[in-house]
């Protein structure tokens, strides 16, 4: 039987991607704002995911805590190009520095939970993003509390302010491209096979020589950075955020659709994000069951396909992974 | 130095720390069961808890309904506490069956994304059925307080402090003193050996799911009448404070959650005398990064090495 993933590799890499791009490419004005603004969604989602993906996927570590580099970056941004503080500091300018301080973020979560794993890791990092999203809740002279942060600047390219769904969209898929590329080249370098050994058996890996808390601060370092340009996209995007858009379902959602488009591998991040952000917006004629079947989908999902609709090349079938403890 | 707290003051988070660490704890001991004998954590728990508390609405304002409450108030409570138990039970079974069952030889990742699935599946099931309107409980204990010295007690949470240190008296006897407790350990302690003797792992693994989620629908019929609203996200924040005090006591281990539990509900009581009360959620889990630090096996850790 041929599943759609084998399918796609018989087709070159080249011809497909650059048909991919094309495609997408040419959407906004075929499908209008509503549509662009839900695509816009998809990307953010998407750059979320791949970040995600490099802990996650290549590195193997379970982190739900995902959202506070999300957030660290969306206020990071919004709190230097807003009227909270007067400050307008240019879209471009704090970019790169939102990028930066959700990496502190990371690497200041890293230093003290290198040495858990599994689910003690999970649930250590889920805490994190808790902590991150109450301090955001509360700490009003700074963000605001839960009256959020308003009237965000928008993005200039030269003199033409980003602030149509269309203009997103191109800016969001620049993004997503980016990210794509960066995170291919990381999952081909030394780095990125350095991080499939450790995944793969880390005790192996270290007896091989792989410094495993570098490679994992590492990990935990370069896919928080991806949340905080991420971050800094939605706020300026937004206008306006809130403590309660950072919450852990976001950090589940960016997790489920890793996991949906198959671990690891980058296309699965991109088809995942379509299917699991977009589905439920073609659903939204059903609003009360949408939550409901997506719940479901997942359930059904692990239970039949459970390495993913794309599931990397590189990896261990799931089902041949033991168990750990057993 | 001048007592900076007055002892009634004291005495008084440490009733409220024992009542909400009892709750806490009872709940805590589904998590760490299950992970006990299957090493997943199971995170529709705090969903299971949250149908408890239906359950046991559903079956008060029944009760109400017919005037039977009146003249029973306590067979009727007692009653909801049965409904809410039996409900949940099913449910933990019906959930383990579906969702858990079929991945028990998957990896590690598939079985926490179907009980995510599972979570949010069963949060929407219930705010369908009550169309989104927050619940409140019938009062029918009315809230009195006692004051004994420098204690002054309610009676809600004397039904909470005696109801759940009776639970949990109940189970760590079944435990240690039942032939099916026997079976629950063994099967915690190597499943295929526990099959070579002849147990019957299955059943062992569902008969854990119908305790935990039977005493997390005690949990949620006690925080529907100490806390009388309800509504279908109640479970998540109870749900992963449970779990933090099931991983503080050492996940796996009874008596630990027990422990992990009241001391979660203290720490918290206690916590808001020095900080504000809005940043209670974070003691927790400021708790469960250091513990799992310093002390990863918890406090009354065993077991949970990771196999190499």
């Amino acid at each position: 039987m041929k599943s759609p993933a084998a399918l796609l590799r018989k087709i070159p890499p080249a011809v497909l991607l650059s048909a991919v791009i094309f495609s997408a490419a040419v959407l906004p004005p075929l499908v209008g704002n509503y549509w662009s603004q839900v695509l816009g969604d998809i990307g953010i989602y998407m750059m979320l995911g791949i970040g995600l993906n490099v802990v996650v996927g290549f590195a193997g570590l379970l982190d739900l805590g995902y959202v506070a580099f999300f957030g660290i970056g969306a206020y990071g941004y919004a709190l230097m190009a807003s009227p909270q503080f007067g400050m307008h500091v240019p879209f471009w300018l704090m970019l790169p520095v939102c990028v930066a301080l959700a990496a502190a973020g990371g690497a200041l979560l890293g230093v003290p939970v290198l040495r858990l794993r599994g689910d003690y890791l999970a649930i250590v990092t889920l805490g994190f993003g808790e902590i991150i999203r109450v301090i955001l809740n509360n700490l009003d002279p700074l963000t605001n509390g839960p009256r959020g942060l308003l009237r965000i600047d928008p993005p200039f390219l030269g003199a033409t302010p980003i602030n149509n769904p269309q203009r997103w969209y191109y800016l969001i898929l620049a993004g997503v491209l980016l990210a794509a590329f960066t995170a291919d080249r990381l999952n081909n370098s030394r780095i990125g096979r350095a991080w499939i050994a450790m995944r793969e058996d880390q005790d192996a890996a270290a007896v091989m020589g792989i410094d495993i808390l570098k490679y994992k601060l590492l990990a935990f370092t370069i896919g928080a950075s991806f949340a905080g340009a991420g971050g800094a996209i939605f706020a300026a995007r937004q206008g306006a955020i809130f403590p309660e858009n950072f919450s852990l379902m976001v950090s589940i959602n960016v997790l489920c659709l890793i996991i949906i488009g198959g671990m690891g591998s980058i296309p699965g991040v991109i088809l995942g994000a379509i299917v699991l952000i977009g589905l439920p917006e073609v659903l939204r004629g059903t609003e009360q069951y949408r939550m409901l079947s997506f719940g479901a989908l997942l359930v059904i999902m692990m239970i039949f396909r459970p390495s993913g609709l794309l599931p990397a090349s590189r990896r261990r079938p799931a089902a041949a992974a033991p168990r750990e403890p057993e | 130095m001048e007592a900076f707290f007055s002892a009634a003051i004291l005495c008084d988070q440490l009733i409220n720390g024992l009542t909400i660490g009892g709750i806490y704890a009872l709940i805590a001991l589904g998590y760490t069961l299950v992970y006990g004998i299957l090493f997943m954590i199971n995170f529709a728990h705090g969903e299971i808890f949250m149908f408890g508390s239906f359950a046991g609405y559903a079956a008060l304002t029944f009760l109400l309904q017919y005037g039977f409450t009146e003249q029973r108030p306590l067979a009727s409570i007692l009653a909801a506490f049965l409904a809410a138990m039996v409900v949940s039970a099913l449910l933990g079974t019906i959930l383990e069956r579906i969702a858990y069952r079929p991945l028990r030889r998957a990896s590690r990742l598939a079985p926490l994304i179907s009980a995510i699935g599972a979570s949010i599946f069963l949060q929407n099931v219930m705010l369908i059925i009550i169309k989104g309107r927050m619940q409140v409980y019938p009062d029918l204990l009315h809230e009195t307080f006692f004051e004994i010295g420098w204690f002054n007690i309610s009676n809600f949470q004397i039904m909470i402090i005696l109801g759940s240190f009776f639970l949990m008296a109940g189970l760590y006897i079944f435990i240690q003193r039942t032939r099916t407790g026997r079976a629950m350990r063994a099967v915690a302690e190597d499943r295929s050996a526990a099959a070579l003797m002849g147990i019957d792992v299955n059943r062992i693994i569902m008969i854990t799911f119908v305790i935990g989620s039977a005493l997390a629908a005690a949990a949620g019929v006690m925080v529907g009448m100490y806390y009388t609203q309800i509504n279908h996200m109640m479970g998540f924040i109870p749900g992963i404070k449970a779990f933090t005090a099931a991983v503080l006591g050492g996940i796996g281990n009874v008596p630990g959650a027990m422990l992990g539990g009241l001391f979660l509900g203290l720490a918290e009581a206690f916590g808001v005398l020095f900080m504000p009360a809005q940043y209670k959620d974070v003691i927790a889990f400021a708790l469960l990064v250091l513990v799992l630090i310093f002390r990863p096996r918890g406090i009354l850790g065993e077991v949970v090495s990771e196999k190499v």
